[in-house]
């Protein structure tokens, strides 16, 4: 199954060399991932066990869902500031549903309420683009300060437990002995959004809005609504991203997630989805959240300060979409 | 684009700093020598019981009285006006609670006022402008904004209203002194109970909130001083800052991973300590965790034992202090540079006396 969409550009290529063009990128972000692994196993204490690789997976399963959502949005051409501080908003409204002091929601009814807050979100997101016009970057970072707001108004500002025993459970139970829930709900979603991008309507739509949008409206699809769609499925990832991100603690706190979105977006772009639009890689996008963590988690073995992980991050990224741009010139002039 | 979004975020992380509460920067605290260190040991030393390792700053003996000389003139129900950061959060009340008691038991008026969210810096200078208006007996601010208050502090000076700073300091010579907290005095205290703790061997580790605000550094470089003067034998890890919960949980497991012989972690607020907590938890290892502040986790955490304790600090003294050194400015007698307002060091043992309850806050 091929999990990666190439674009349908004008000039686009038959299917067979579409597919291996997509299989060199996806081999290409798989060997940076081995390649940083590698030098971590030597560079840093006690890096080389198994259980290192597990918990990079587990760490980065909240970003990485979120990130699998914000590859639809950044192949539309849009972006999506408003995941970090959205996903605290959300995880704030979790608190609200389930913590015994606020509504102590049964478990069931406070995961649809909480899916449901991730979809008007993005909703309300994709209306302001694509009814109102607005540019992503704009309405998104509106949304952005909104749910800021409002995850502080709503809690308070002070942190809120969630002492829902099932809900913890979400993420730090182990369905499969070894591997936390976080990680089985990470590649699931994977799956998922493997097959929401290349087998519906939806991924190839989003495609072909991020590659030329007049030309899609031509052709009669309507735009307006797939890429309100688009945000909608966002917000559902980025609702889940709460969820493993707060049941992993069992309590919220009003003030985080600012800065997030950066690393979500930063997932997205070194697995190879252009920020232009029209192109778009789940696996890249899995494979990316994976390298940010593996090297944050490696700096920090290595007891490398904070502020050169932050460094040696963004160098990473420069190099990984300077990369991917030289490939794709030299791809193109062949 | 890339820039501006970095600088949005930079923008929104300031914002952030701005409103976290009662965790605000002395701009120029100085550390106060032994003999300025005035009522800071009295709680301390009588939490504490096993107290041969005492730090440089604690050489007070713990019999001195509750307040610096003793010597506090009675008022005649003159106003002394406090414009604090904030009024409803827990530690700004708690200020409050310790700024009417001095009130009540010298004889003093004091008016209380502090705008609705730490940000509200012009709301503050309305405040204070307020207070200059109704010329008190003396003055005392803990300012939002270091600087922004400087005209209005020259119009207060001017008009020879003795003013205290409490809290954080101002830029300006103005204060008589500065009521604060001292960090790095708190943090040793931190360092000298996981030091109880652990023994005197093993790996340390620090996971910073902060690396940038003055009671940030503090709070690390305070701990690393006194682990480096009084147990060398101990190795401290290079500080790790991490400032959301999700972000210290994965330093701490990363740290410990690292360093199978880790034996203890410190935590400089309370994300820091809940998020070293859950980390500690997820590798297996047992750790002692220690923190700063209080907040509803840390206090249930401490409560059920899967942290040692914290160092809280004291904003009821610092109340009494601030208005202790206003009384005494208004009396004309000298006043040390900086009056540090104390710290508490409380664990599930003692964080329900009375005494240090006052001081925590969910």
């Amino acid at each position: 199954m091929s999990t990666s969409a190439e674009g349908t550009r004008a000039e686009s290529s038959s299917g067979l060399s579409r597919f291996l063009k997509s299989s060199i990128q996806q081999v290409f972000v798989f060997a940076a991932l081995i390649l940083i692994y590698i030098f971590f196993m030597f560079a840093a204490p006690n890096f080389a066990e198994p259980k290192i690789a597990l918990d990079i997976v587990q760490q980065a399963a909240y970003i990485g869902v979120m990130a699998l959502g914000a590859t639809f949005i950044i192949a539309t051409g849009g972006i999506d500031l408003s995941v970090g501080t959205g996903m605290t908003l959300v995880a704030v409204m979790a608190g609200v549903f389930l913590s015994g002091d606020w509504m102590n929601l049964p478990l069931g009814a406070g995961l649809v309420l909480i899916l449901l807050v991730g979809a008007v979100m993005g909703l309300l997101n994709g209306l302001n683009i694509s009814v109102l016009g607005l540019p992503p970057f704009i309405a998104t970072l509106a949304m952005m300060m909104v749910a800021r707001g409002l995850a502080l108004v709503i809690s308070g500002k002070a942190t809120i437990s969630i002492a829902n025993q099932g809900y913890v459970w979400l993420a730090n139970g182990e369905i499969i002995p070894g591997l936390k829930n976080a990680s089985l709900i990470f590649i699931l979603m994977a799956i998922v959004a493997g097959v929401l991008l290349n087998k519906t309507l939806l991924g190839r739509y989003a495609i072909a809005i991020g590659s030329n949008e007049e030309a899609t409206r031509l052709s009669g699809v309507n735009v307006k609504f797939w890429k309100t769609m688009v945000y909608v499925t966002a917000g559902v990832f980025m609702a889940l991203g709460a969820i493993l991100y707060s049941a992993r603690f069992g309590f919220v706190q009003p003030a985080e997630g600012v800065g997030f979105e950066l690393n979500v977006i930063a997932a997205v772009v070194i697995g190879g989805t252009s920020l232009s639009g029209g192109r778009a890689n789940i696996i890249g996008t899995v494979v990316g959240a994976l390298i940010m963590e593996t090297l944050k988690k490696g700096l920090q073995m290595m007891g490398i300060a904070q502020e050169w992980q932050l460094v040696v991050t963004g160098i990473v990224v420069l190099i990984a979409v300077f990369v991917d741009i030289v490939r794709r010139k030299r791809a193109s002039a062949v | 684009m890339r820039m501006m979004r970095s600088t949005l975020a930079l923008g929104a992380v300031l914002a952030l700093g701005l409103t976290a509460c009662g965790t605000s920067t002395p701009a120029e605290t100085e550390a106060p020598a032994p003999a300025d260190t005035t009522t800071a040991a009295a709680p301390v030393e009588e939490t504490t019981p096993a107290d041969e390792t005492a730090p440089a700053e604690e050489t007070t003996p713990a019999d001195e009285g509750e307040t610096t000389d003793g010597d506090v003139p009675q008022g005649n129900g003159e106003t002394i006006y406090l414009v604090s950061k904030g009024f409803q959060h827990r530690f700004w009340q708690a200020v409050k609670e310790g700024a009417e008691q001095a009130g009540e038991e010298f004889n003093y008026k004091i008016e209380f006022v502090g705008p609705q969210a730490e940000t509200q810096v012009t709301e503050q200078l309305n405040m204070l402008q307020t207070a200059l208006d109704t010329k008190p007996a003396a003055i005392g601010l803990a300012a939002l904004d270091s600087s922004a208050a400087t005209p209005l502090l020259d119009q207060i000076a001017a008009a020879d209203i003795p003013l205290i700073a409490f809290d954080s300091g101002v830029d300006t010579d103005h204060p008589l002194t500065t009521v604060s907290t001292d960090n790095a005095a708190a943090a040793g205290e931190a360092a000298k109970h996981m030091v109880e703790l652990v023994g005197n061997e093993g790996t340390v580790g620090l996971v910073c909130h902060d690396e940038v605000s003055v009671t940030g550094k503090q709070r690390c470089t305070g701990f690393q001083d006194w682990m480096k003067e009084n147990a060398p034998e101990i190795n401290v890890l290079t500080p790790q800052v991490a400032g959301e919960v999700g972000l210290a949980a994965d330093t701490a497991k990363s740290m410990i991973q690292a360093n199978p012989d880790m034996v203890g972690i410190y935590g400089t607020n309370e994300a820091a300590a809940s998020g070293v907590i859950q980390g500690a938890s997820e590798t297996g290892a047992d750790i002692v965790v220690v923190g700063f502040d209080s907040g509803k986790t840390q206090l249930e955490a401490i409560r059920d034992g899967r942290q040692a304790g914290a160092v809280t600090q004291a904003p009821v003294l610092m109340g009494y202090e601030t208005v202790v050194a206003a009384i005494k400015a208004i009396n004309g007698q000298e006043l040390p540079k900086v009056i540090d307002s104390g710290y508490q060091w409380y664990d599930a043992s003692n964080m329900d006396d009375e005494e240090i309850a006052g001081n925590l806050y969910e």
